[in-house]
């Protein structure tokens, strides 16, 4: 099927004098799980709704499956589930009381709601806790109970925003488990996250997203050869080496350092392995001593700091103004 | 877990109509009133204002003034019991916009949103399964007349007509509230806002006193009062069997009502679902 699951141009949607969603473009082909990267408040949400036909576009227009989301809501509505950012299941009903009700609104015999429910409560191991009330589950019951209740009509394509925030890595883990088996039963994945851990596992293809606009787009590799797959940290354990060091770095890795605020750590992608034990050696040759080694997986914050020239948490500053990226980090020109 | 549950289906085959039938329509609204009614049995503290009020009501409001009213307890009945039962149920119909309020502000009205169900399903549903308050009010509150020595002439038919009446009212006031609770900002303002309607409603009216008794201006609103209408209504039905013209003025009043604020709420209701 060639359809795309999501196409939408130039989404805008404005509260007040904040352009929450600020020309949005997603192209989510069918069958794909497409990540939505981006920190608080960068429009994830907001654009998740309108897809969703749950707020109207200011601007722009999205098709899914090719049905308009603004003039076919009810076509869009029965191909899509959508999981919420705050579990959207009523809390004082119990699991299956929930299951039921939304089975029966979806058509379902009484009957058939709750085989379904049933089903899905086995699905998400939530069986013991069918009868509960709401009220007493933890977050990550919550969320699969919140996912089974997105699956009851088996919509081609499902929204999930933030499907792991909050949650311990365990259940973190069995949530994914259970969105790669979504996709592996033929189903389109639309989720937003503000790990770009979560979007590497999980997104055949990502979209950063800040202050409302898709600032980098593609496969979660070629995201992260913007900011080199790993970054390398060492620590320098005498001040008056620091010149020395980063020249080194430069010089090897044919890439500048970053110097940390407290002066004595150098951060640099890593072009290949290799190329660390080379620059660990020529350290020990000039007779610089370091203090500490460590290699890390580039952050959210390096992608950010690296595509917008500002830092993920980083909310506070005004958009446009030239020299706020620096404030913690400072770049060095060896 | 099987493939066959989670594959998701060819979406051809899922298309609905553009528009949700009217037979879908009703069979959502009754799931939504049913949701409702679940709700009320996990939190039954919901029911405090139509099962002890309208007993401490009646009790307080008969011992305090059927001595002065009336010159006896006993012979208050007839004129308070279908004065409380208006007001009760009356001021029950309020926590439909509370309610409706706070579901509109909670995660689980996005799913309801998101579903491809008629949109005025969780409305109708919440209008719907209310009746139950009512019900639950009015039988109540004959109840404890008839133990304090309520004896009214209209005999079951009458009652139960009488209580149909009250019912009906109730439920098109609750248009009113519903439609409050679709424009307010915070389910506190709602129930502000209702109560500063139902009280001079439901106090200047002849449920608690003989209208003669009354200064002259006073009299005048009391008079075109649609709650003195219902309450005289109830009185005739309940205590003497008889249908009498305020029925009819207490129907037209609810369907005024109706006709104007169930537009307007299904309006606002619409554009912000």
């Amino acid at each position: 099927m060639n359809t795309n699951a999501i196409e939408a141009q130039g989404l805008v949607k404005i509260f007040g004098d904040n352009r929450a969603v600020d020309g949005v473009d997603l192209t989510v082909r069918t069958g794909t799980v497409y990540g939505v990267l981006g920190p608080n408040g960068a429009g994830k949400t907001t654009t998740i709704r309108m897809l969703a036909t749950l707020l109207r576009p200011d601007a722009g227009e999205a098709r899914v499956f090719g049905h308009d989301v603004a003039r076919e809501g009810s076509a869009v509505r029965s191909l899509i589930g959508v999981t919420g950012q705050y579990a959207s299941v009523d809390e004082t009903l119990s699991a299956t009381e929930n299951l039921v009700v939304f089975g029966r609104l979806l058509g379902l015999s009484s009957r058939a709601a709750r085989a379904k429910s049933a089903e899905l409560l086995e699905e998400f191991s939530l069986t013991d806790a069918a009868k509960r009330p709401l009220r007493n589950y933890s977050g990550g019951m919550r969320r699969r109970l919140d996912l089974a209740a997105s699956l009851i009509a088996r919509p081609p394509l499902i929204f999930l925003d933030e499907p792991t925030t909050g949650l311990d890595p365990r259940t973190r883990n069995q949530m994914w488990d259970t969105i790669r088996r979504l996709v592996a039963d033929g189903s389109t994945v639309l989720l937003t996250t503000q790990y770009l851990d979560e979007a590497d596992q999980l997104a055949d293809r990502i979209a950063v997203i800040d202050r409302g606009r898709v600032v980098a787009e593609g496969t979660a590799d070629e995201l992260k050869a913007t900011v080199g797959a790993q970054s390398l940290q060492v620590g320098i354990a005498e001040p008056a080496d620091l010149g020395t060091a980063l020249s080194l770095v430069q010089q090897v890795f044919g890439a500048a350092g970053v110097v940390a605020p407290e002066g004595l750590r150098i951060t640099v992608p890593v072009p290949h392995a290799e190329a660390v034990a080379d620059l660990l050696v020529r350290f020990r040759d000039a007779g610089v001593p370091i203090s500490s080694v460590s290699l890390d997986k580039p952050t959210l914050d390096e992608v950010f700091l690296n595509l917008t020239g500002h830092a993920a948490s980083d909310d506070t500053t005004e958009p446009g103004s030239p020299d706020h990226a620096h404030d913690d980090i400072k770049k060095v020109n060896a | 877990m099987s493939t066959a549950t989670l594959a998701p289906a060819p979406h051809t085959a899922t298309i609905q109509p553009a528009r949700v039938g009217l037979a879908a329509t009703v069979s959502q609204s009754f799931t939504m009133a049913y949701r409702g009614l679940l709700k009320v049995r996990h939190t039954p503290e919901q029911l405090i204002d139509v099962t002890f009020q309208p007993i401490i009501f009646t009790l307080m409001f008969t011992y305090l003034f059927g001595g002065a009213v009336s010159g006896s307890v006993g012979a208050y009945l007839p004129l308070i019991i279908p004065g409380i039962l208006a007001q009760t149920v009356i001021t029950a119909s309020v926590v439909t916009g509370v309610q409706l309020r706070e579901d509109m502000d909670k995660g689980v009205f996005d799913r309801f949103r998101s579903l491809p169900i008629a949109r005025i399903a969780p409305l109708a549903g919440a209008l719907l399964a209310d009746t139950v308050r009512y019900v639950v009010a009015t039988t109540i509150t004959f109840l404890t007349g008839l133990v304090m020595g309520w004896r009214p002439d209209g005999g079951v038919g009458g009652v139960v007509l009488a209580g149909l009446l009250v019912i009906v009212c109730a439920w098109a006031l609750s248009w009113i509230f519903a439609y409050i609770g679709v424009i307010a900002r915070s389910a506190t303002f709602v129930q502000g806002v209702s109560f500063m309607v139902l009280f001079p409603l439901t106090f200047l009216s002849n449920a608690f006193v003989e209208v003669s008794t009354l200064p002259g201006w006073m009299q005048a609103f009391v008079n075109v009062n649609p709650v003195s209408h219902l309450v005289s209504a109830v009185r005739s039905l309940a205590n003497e069997g008889v249908v009498t013209a305020d029925v009819g003025w207490t129907l037209l009043s609810a369907a005024v009502v109706v006709a104007i604020f169930a537009p307007i709420a299904v309006r606002s209701y619409l554009r912000k679902a």
